[in-house]
């Protein structure tokens, strides 16, 4: 499917296709160029700006899949009507430009367009499709009121309006606050993007890369490439049961002795154990990160070592074992990453999210109500940077920079 | 022909404002009113001060304005409101006697050698190549200037209304400048109508005060300006009453004699500050509003009834009067009534309050469609100071809404315009932790100084002021540890460790007085600057939370929005964004991210189109 958008929609349709359907009705039609002849015949569709996915004049061509058909109708639409290639994300950034999207929903739909699993995409199509807007939307009205019942005892206590009652105001706000904590405690949408990272760990030739390797065989890859992979430490995006998973190897833990280079290594795979979601742990019982899953590799050794109650193990040879750590990993991811249903923000978003709840639970607490007023007014101002609202460069730069970088 | 560079057109407070902080800055400036000997005069509530207007009293003195000292000078009542709540939302009000206020402000007028007042009605404005040129007078007169200030307040177009009857004037007894008015609505401003009240003066005499509640005198001895001092005046006191269940049914059985009711005003009203018809039409709920019975000076026996302006016909105002407690025998001198007026939609003015369209042409005031002394007051100030400015080639100060109320309020008028008469509210200043009624001095008087509108009187205080300041600041530098605190009488354990004593003020039982008491803060320190920096300690965890919100808005201050920016260009914005930025004119995009209804994508395609505009003019 072509899509245009812009001033020279209409003017375009018109060349290729003849007089303007009746707008959002599909109608088939021959597409047509007056220097090239007949291209191919497609359903065409026009939906007039400004309520439209862009907020501009747009039109659709469903034409035929080949990429030669394709590629002739770009060019009719290039040569003949003066339409470029729509760069990374623009039709994304024209919404929020047109003010179609907020900024919630224009990082959502950034990072859906980008999904690869069933779960990153099913998560953010709520925010994506304003669930999350709405929601907060809803939150800014309480606390504006909660606001205007403040500024209302402050500037007209003395004034004859001062003898209304005060309006309750706080069992509000710790409503919404209470709310808001759910959102809080939601694993970021960023985590979601990039894959729950589980690191494998252990001395060297403890069969990490096997076991690396065996479980990449289980998984379904994942295409993207991330940047940085030339590194001592191996990562690899993979999908395990429809979540997405960041697979990371590290090189062998190992004390004195290691050179200079390997030194450098271990120091890099302390550092992935800090950032770890998982830690798969293939060192002696006992001996690794806490919270790590014991894992025994190369079971099918008469001499492996014999892990405890609760490890796992695992032959990466003979796949014993393989099914019921991944089913197990699965499990834990499906706990750790936000549920479809679940609103998941950035981390960036959440910082904001964060600072509006520490405002909310200031006002909600404080007795001298000229600093509850000043707390509900940054709570709104947080929220408010979350929907875009207080624009600034930063704010743009965040939002358009992704953009560049992704879909 | 007579020339002043500038011309002053009114004599109520924005005028004597504008005329006077003219005079200040060593221009000559002549102020044109229809009667010299009415200049100051207070046209409603005998009252300077109050929420929100409180700060913009004390920031006009900081400036070395005339009205706190004038309000100082006439009180008979101090009262600080507000005072069960956070400092920063105390505002100080004073009653003052009419004709000593009134006094005041002539003295300083009288005062100002380079100020000359001007007795003859302004008829006409002269223009040339598009510029205001000069101003005629009704007999004829022309006197040349540079920059014109108007300060009609509501003598353009002014309509009274009292029950069945209207009176054409801007104050009873007064007329209207309806030939002034007819030409600015010649010259196409946007103007529009707006209506304000005042109640009936009551006779004191026949008041029975012995059966109500009295409100005293503050016993504090504050004043409004730091340049006062003490009392000038014996104190009064003022009573408080209600009206009653048997008062409104007399209002609302005669609601439809009412012009606001009958259709015959059509203009709208402050919703803050409603007449009695519009509290009992909106709070039918409600079994009375509070009445404060105000004595208008010390030797008249006029009373002023704040919370009841009405435009009822003077039969049923005397009637529902006289249902109330204490007012059973009460004499109206003279009724309450309803003023329609003309403003100017202040849209059309720059930040400076100068008509975009004419330059050299000022508005300040209620002909901006606001409501007050104070707000009068601090706009003729603005105005005053920047036309005064433009005359000797200086920039004028830096306000804007994080130092001053007088910004906030200039930059609402200008970008939003008004709806209703605007009112300064606390609620209306973002930043109102840092803009204290009673740090006034510390935020404007230095930049008052620069821009060379103080007086030597003024700028004496202030240096002596800064030094002691100073003295107290670096005292709190001072590292203490808790063995030195104990030693000294304060609570101190030593987990505290050693820190400047500003830190130990978080401590309970160590405050500033008690660091004073103790001899670490200069004995001779000032109680209200001790108070002040007090409270500066006290708000500044709160204000070093808004440093990344300032940084911000100063940096979206920085992109600028040329006059002539083309918002038609920009793509991506409505017709809607469009009509609204064009309307408000904003000139930088945080004064566009303040326009009413600008989305976060408006802001957004403005800033990128600003950037690509001023970087292809640039090269």
């Amino acid at each position: 499917m072509i899509r245009v958008s812009g001033p020279r929609a209409a003017e375009a349709l018109t060349r290729l296709a003849g007089p303007l359907p009746t707008p959002r009705r599909a109608s088939l039609r021959q597409i047509a160029d007056p220097d090239r002849g007949w291209l191919d015949e497609a359903l065409v569709l026009w939906f007039p700006g400004p309520n439209t996915a862009t907020g501009e004049d747009c039109a659709e061509i469903h034409c035929h899949g080949g990429r030669a058909v394709i590629r002739a109708i770009e060019t009719a639409l290039e040569r003949g009507c003066g339409l470029r290639r729509a760069e990374a994300g623009e039709f994304t950034r024209r919404a929020f430009l047109n003010g179609r999207m907020d900024l919630l929903e224009a990082e959502a739909l950034g990072d859906m367009l980008s999904a690869e699993t069933e779960l990153q995409r099913a998560v953010l199509a709520s925010s994506a499709g304003g669930a999350a807007s709405s929601r907060l939307a809803e939150w800014r009205e309480e606390v504006l009121a909660a606001s205007a019942a403040v500024e209302q005892e402050l500037d007209f206590s003395d004034d004859d309006q001062g003898d209304l009652p005060p309006a309750p105001w706080r069992g509000a706000l710790e409503e919404i606050g209470a709310q808001m904590d759910q959102w809080l405690a939601t694993p970021s949408a960023d985590r979601l993007r990039d894959g729950l990272r589980i690191v494998l760990a252990g001395p060297p030739n403890a069969g990490k890369s096997s076991l690396f390797n065996a479980i990449l065989d289980e998984a379904a890859a994942i295409v993207s490439p991330i940047a940085g992979t030339t590194r001592d430490v191996i990562e690899r995006p993979i999908a395990l049961g429809g979540v997405p998973f960041l697979l990371v190897d590290t090189a062998g833990l190992r004390g004195e002795g290691a050179d200079e280079i390997e030194q450098l290594g271990i120091m890099r795979a302390e550092g992935e154990l800090g950032r770890a979601d998982i830690i798969l742990w293939l060192g002696p019982e006992g001996e690794g990160p806490a919270e790590a899953l014991e894992v025994a590799s190369m079971s099918d050794l008469p001499g492996a070592a014999r892990k405890g109650q609760g490890a796992f193990h695992v032959s990466s040879t003979t796949r014993d074992g393989l099914a019921d750590l991944i089913a197990h990993l699965v499990t834990l991811g499906r706990e750790r990453l936000p549920k479809p249903g679940q609103v998941a923000v950035s981390r960036r978003q959440k910082e904001r999210l964060a600072d509006a709840r520490e405002s909310i639970r200031r006002a909600a607490g404080e007795d001298d109500l000229l600093i509850a007023g000043e707390a509900l007014r940054q709570a709104r101002h947080a929220m408010d940077a979350m929907l875009g609202t207080v624009a600034t460069e930063d704010m743009l730069d965040a939002l358009f920079g992704r953009f560049c970088i992704g879909k | 022909m007579q020339h002043y560079p500038i011309i002053v057109i009114g004599g109520g407070h924005a005028g004597v404002e504008a005329a006077c902080v003219g005079a200040r800055m060593g221009v000559r400036v002549g102020l044109v009113t229809m009667n010299a000997s009415k200049i100051g005069a207070m046209s409603c509530n005998p009252a300077i001060g109050g929420l929100g207007k409180g700060h913009l009293v004390r920031e006009v003195d900081a400036f070395d304005g005339v009205l706190g000292r004038a309000a100082d000078v006439g009180a008979i009542h101090y009262r600080m409101l507000n005072r069960s709540k956070g400092s920063a939302v105390w505002g100080p009000r004073v009653q003052a006697d009419r004709k000593l206020f009134g006094a005041a402000v002539r003295a300083q007028v009288a005062a100002e050698e380079t100020l000359d007042v001007i007795a003859g009605e302004a008829a006409a404005l002269v223009l040339e190549g598009g510029r205001v040129a000069g101003v005629e007078l009704a007999d004829g007169t022309r006197i040349g200037c540079e920059a014109a200030i108007l300060c009609t307040g509501t003598f353009l177009g002014g309509i009274l209304f009292r029950g069945e009857e209207t009176f054409v004037g801007g104050r009873v007894g007064e007329g209207s400048a309806a030939r002034l008015a007819a030409q600015l609505r010649e010259a196409a401003l946007p103007m529009a109508r707006l209506k304000t009240g005042t109640p009936p003066r009551l006779d004191g005499r026949t008041i029975d005060w012995s059966q109500l509640d009295e409100q005293p005198s503050d016993d504090e001895l504050w004043t409004m300006s730091p340049l006062s001092h003490g009392r000038a005046n014996p104190q009064i006191f003022c009573a408080i009453t209600r009206t009653n269940a048997r008062a409104h049914e007399i209002i609302r059985a005669n609601l439809s004699r009412s012009p606001l009711y009958s259709g015959a005003i059509g203009a709208q009203g402050p919703r803050y500050c409603p007449s009695i018809e519009d509290k009992i039409d909106r709070f039918g709920d409600r079994d009375g509003h509070q009445i404060f019975l105000e004595p208008e000076g010390l030797d008249t026996p006029l009373v002023y009834p704040n919370g009841i302006s009405t435009s009822l016909p003077t039969d049923v105002q005397e009637d529902f009067l006289r249902a109330i407690d204490g007012l059973e025998q009460v004499r109206v001198v003279e009724p309450g009534y309803a003023v329609e007026y003309d403003h100017v939609d202040p849209r059309s003015l720059d930040r400076w309050l100068q008509l975009r369209s004419l330059p050299g042409l000022y508005c300040a005031g209620q002909i901006n469609g606001t409501t007050g002394y104070e707000e009068a007051a601090a706009q003729g100030l603005v105005a005053g100071l920047h036309a005064a400015s433009v005359v000797l080639e200086r920039n004028p100060p830096a306000l804007d809404r994080a130092n001053s109320y007088i910004a906030v309020m200039v930059d609402d008028l200008t970008l939003h315009g008004v709806t209703e008469p605007y009112r300064m509210l606390t609620a209306r200043a973002e930043y109102r932790l840092r803009l204290r009624a009673n740090n006034a001095s510390t935020r404007l008087t230095p930049l008052a100084i620069e821009a060379g509108c103080v007086h030597e009187e003024r700028r004496a205080w202030f240096e002596v002021r800064a030094a002691a300041r100073a003295d107290v600041e670096s005292a709190l530098a001072a590292d203490y540890g808790p063995a030195e605190m104990r030693a000294l009488g304060f609570g101190a354990t030593d987990d505290a460790g050693r820190q400047p004593l500003r830190d130990w003020t978080r401590f309970p039982g160590i405050d500033l007085s008690a660091l004073q008491y103790a001899g670490l803060v200069p004995r001779e320190t000032d109680s209200a600057l001790l108070e002040e920096i007090g409270e500066d300690l006290h708000y500044a965890p709160y204000i070093a939370r808004q440093d990344a919100e300032l940084r911000e808005l100063r940096a979206n201050e920085q992109v600028a929005l040329a006059p002539d920016f083309p918002f038609t260009e920009v793509p991506g914005l409505s017709n809607e964004m469009v009509e609204r930025l064009s309307r408000a004119r904003p000139d930088s995009l945080a004064q566009a991210g303040r326009v009413a209804g600008i989305t976060p994508a408006a802001m957004a395609a403005l800033l990128v189109y600003a950037r690509k505009y001023h970087e292809s003019r640039a090269a």
